[in-house]
């Protein structure tokens, strides 16, 4: 059993509502913190080596850092919830199982980036966790954790959720930003950077939900101890979403020592693969981030062993190699078709795409044409050139990275898997069963 | 006429205040979303115009809103919408089978409502719940883990509940 600090409570019945968690030592890192200046709180984030968990892994103590402070403007916290990235569904897991984790690394980093006004921008279809999330903020409203005057320190700081509608891309932060001000959500040219110019052109920090629950066994350890928890520059414990072909799928929280195989095969995780099936490829990060074949799935092309953190998932960079993105684990088993699959995910960001940038928006739409012609057996090997071809024009030229990510999974399957591109040409009798 | 109960009204009041000083705007998608709640489960043009006046911004900024986001329906619905996702995961579980099993019991495809009103039928893209796969959305809420069996006692449920409504 690996180290557990947001999910080691998760399942303690009662844990949702507010007694329970109060009573297993929920909000202390609010009682520290509040004893402590805003600027010693960032550098023990700084310390711990927290990294985003929305799937950038930017440091979120260097972000906190960074917010402007203009004199007189007042700044905020977003907290993004947006979660629409497929395979990825951690987010959700911890808000609906424990909700209070999140307002409590929700009030300590309002505290430190001096935000009186957060909010936790949700995506729309989550519609039953804004009640869960919403009862947790009236709880800890009423017993003095939030409003006016919080433990007597002067600090005012009030959390709101607010829903999306249905949009991918309001998950880009910027996006986000936009569909707060309640406009569509097309992202907006980065720099500035949120830190700078956010939210009605205040300062805002935006972090995703795991991120902010991270902080507060970082304020509850201090950032040293927190450090010591995993590898390298992956410090802390990471929440994957597993998903696909496994016997359990779900959400597991590892502290990044583990290998990617014992990930996969152990009964603690994913139990391995279902139905006695042999593994074919994986999507570790979220559908954005490059498949891998089996072969480079364990070892890496030196033939070391692969792990599960930030460093050796991305060993090899995309010729050889993934990304831990935002944790989303997808696993094929041997009788699934890449074709189709990967047509699945460029139909999904074609839907998704804001359409501001032509390449995005066009290549998207070639890119879903092409493949759905060579799934049902109408393409020309040449198709396949083209699609590489689509693939490498629009990564890169875009204002945000869905560009990049509606590219990266079609040049992946292709460059690992070719060969079943080309089958689909060479058969396409048997591409309409 | 489109019109809020008072406490509808009130709860819009509530939601405004959350932004600074003549940052109402930033109140639109949570009002649509209470608007389609309450005015038929749609947006028609009647209600924007209506929320665009509640909010004091004009009609064109919730349009351009509202045909934005996928959750916001511009036309009727039926009465139960099952919205089944179809990305990837899922597929890898067995969405399409969940989709061509809906289409052979009600008769409707992606898009399509029943002739009574009652049921449309929508794929939509990942939803957040890819470890429980297949599903679809109902209303506010996901129904998981897929069987044909499953999708069976949801629509007789639905029939149920649409029976004793009436
Ligand atoms: N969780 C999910 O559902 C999804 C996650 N993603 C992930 O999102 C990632 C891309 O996100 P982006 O925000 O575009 O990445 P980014 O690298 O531009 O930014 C990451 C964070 O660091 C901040 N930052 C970077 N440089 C900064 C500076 N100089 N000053 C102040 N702040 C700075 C940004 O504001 C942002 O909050 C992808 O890698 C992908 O894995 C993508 C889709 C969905
Ligand atoms: C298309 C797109 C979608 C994104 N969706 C999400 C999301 O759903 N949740 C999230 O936390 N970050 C998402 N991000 C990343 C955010 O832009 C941003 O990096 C993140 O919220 C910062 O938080 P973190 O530093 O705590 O990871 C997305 C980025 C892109 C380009
Ligand atoms: S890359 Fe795509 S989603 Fe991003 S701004 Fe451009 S068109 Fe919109
Ligand atoms: S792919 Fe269906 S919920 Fe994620």
């Amino acid at each position: 059993m690996g180290v557990k600090l947001l999910l080691e409570k998760a399942h303690v019945p009662g844990i949702r509502g507010y007694d329970v968690y109060r009573s297993e030592g929920g909000y202390r890192s609010v009682e520290k913190a509040l004893k402590m200046a805003p600027a010693d709180i960032v550098e023990e984030v700084k310390k711990s080596g927290l990294r985003g968990r929305g799937g950038a892994g930017f440091p979120a103590g260097m972000k906190w850092s960074f917010i402007a402070k203009p004199e007189g403007v007042p700044r905020h916290l977003v907290c993004n919830a947006d979660e629409s990235e497929p395979g990825t569904f951690k987010d959700r897991y911890l808000m609906e199982n424990i909700p209070h984790l999140l307002i409590e690394g929700l009030i300590v980093a309002s505290f430190a980036l001096g935000s009186n006004a957060t909010y936790i921008y949700i995506r729309g279809e989550y519609a039953w966790i804004v009640d869960i999330l919403e009862q947790a903020i009236n709880e800890a409203k009423q017993n003095g954790w939030l409003g006016k005057n919080i433990l007597d320190t002067g600090f005012d700081c009030e959390i709101y959720v607010q829903r999306g509608a249905g949009a991918y891309i309001c998950g880009e932060e910027t996006a986000l930003i936009e569909s707060l001000e309640g406009k569509r959500g097309n992202p907006r040219i980065k720099p500035p950077f949120p830190a700078v110019k956010g939210v009605w052109d205040r300062p805002t920090v935006v972090n995703n939900v795991e991120t902010l629950a991270a902080v507060v066994p970082v304020i509850n350890m201090g950032g040293e101890e927190y450090a010591k928890i995993g590898v390298g520059r992956s410090t802390g414990t990471k929440l994957i979403s597993a998903c696909g072909n496994i016997n359990k799928p779900g959400v597991y929280e590892i502290d990044m020592t583990i290998s990617v195989e014992e990930f996969i095969y152990s009964e603690e995780f994913c139990g391995g693969i279902a139905n006695g099936k042999r593994i074919k490829a994986c999507i570790p990060g979220g559908s954005s981030v490059p498949i891998l074949p089996a072969n480079l799935l364990f070892k890496t092309a030196k033939g070391e062993t692969r792990y599960m953190n930030y460093e050796s998932l991305s060993d090899g960079g995309f010729a050889t190699g993934s990304m831990m993105g935002s944790g989303g684990f997808i696993v094929l088993d041997e009788d699934q078709c890449i074709v189709k699959h990967t047509y699945t995910l460029a139909r999904f960001y074609r839907h998704e795409s804001c359409g501001q940038c032509s390449p995005c928006r066009e290549g998207t739409g070639w890119m879903e044409k092409i493949l759905k012609s060579i799934e049902t057996g109408k393409g020309k090997m040449s198709d396949i050139d083209l699609l590489w071809d689509i693939q490498r024009k629009i990564e890169g030229n875009t204002i945000c990275p869905l560009g990049d990510a509606a590219a990266w999974p079609v040049a992946a399957a292709i460059r690992h898997f070719r060969d079943e591109f080309e089958w689909h040409v060479n058969n396409p009798i048997e591409c309409l069963n | 006429m489109v019109k809020f109960s008072d406490d509808k009204l009130a709860k819009v009041q509530e939601i405004v205040q959350r932004y600074p000083e003549g940052k109402q705007k930033s109140a639109l998608i949570p009002v649509l979303h209470l608007a389609q709640e309450n005015f038929g489960g749609w947006l028609s043009a009647e209600t924007m115009d209506y929320v665009a006046e509640l909010l004091q911004i004009s009609s064109i900024e919730v349009y351009e809103v509202a045909t934005f986001y996928s959750m916001y329906n511009l036309q009727p619905v039926g009465k139960y919408l099952f919205e089944v996702c179809h990305t990837g995961p899922c597929m890898l579980r067995g969405s399409d089978d969940i989709v061509t099993y809906i289409y052979e019991k009600l008769g409707i495809k992606s898009g399509e409502t029943t002739a009574d009103g009652m049921f449309t039928l929508k794929t939509v893209e990942c939803l957040g719940a890819c470890g429980y796969a297949p599903m679809m959305q109902l209303g506010k809420y996901y129904k998981e883990h897929l069987t044909k069996e499953r999708v069976d006692s949801i629509i007789e449920e639905c029939k149920k509940n649409a029976a004793s409504n009436n």
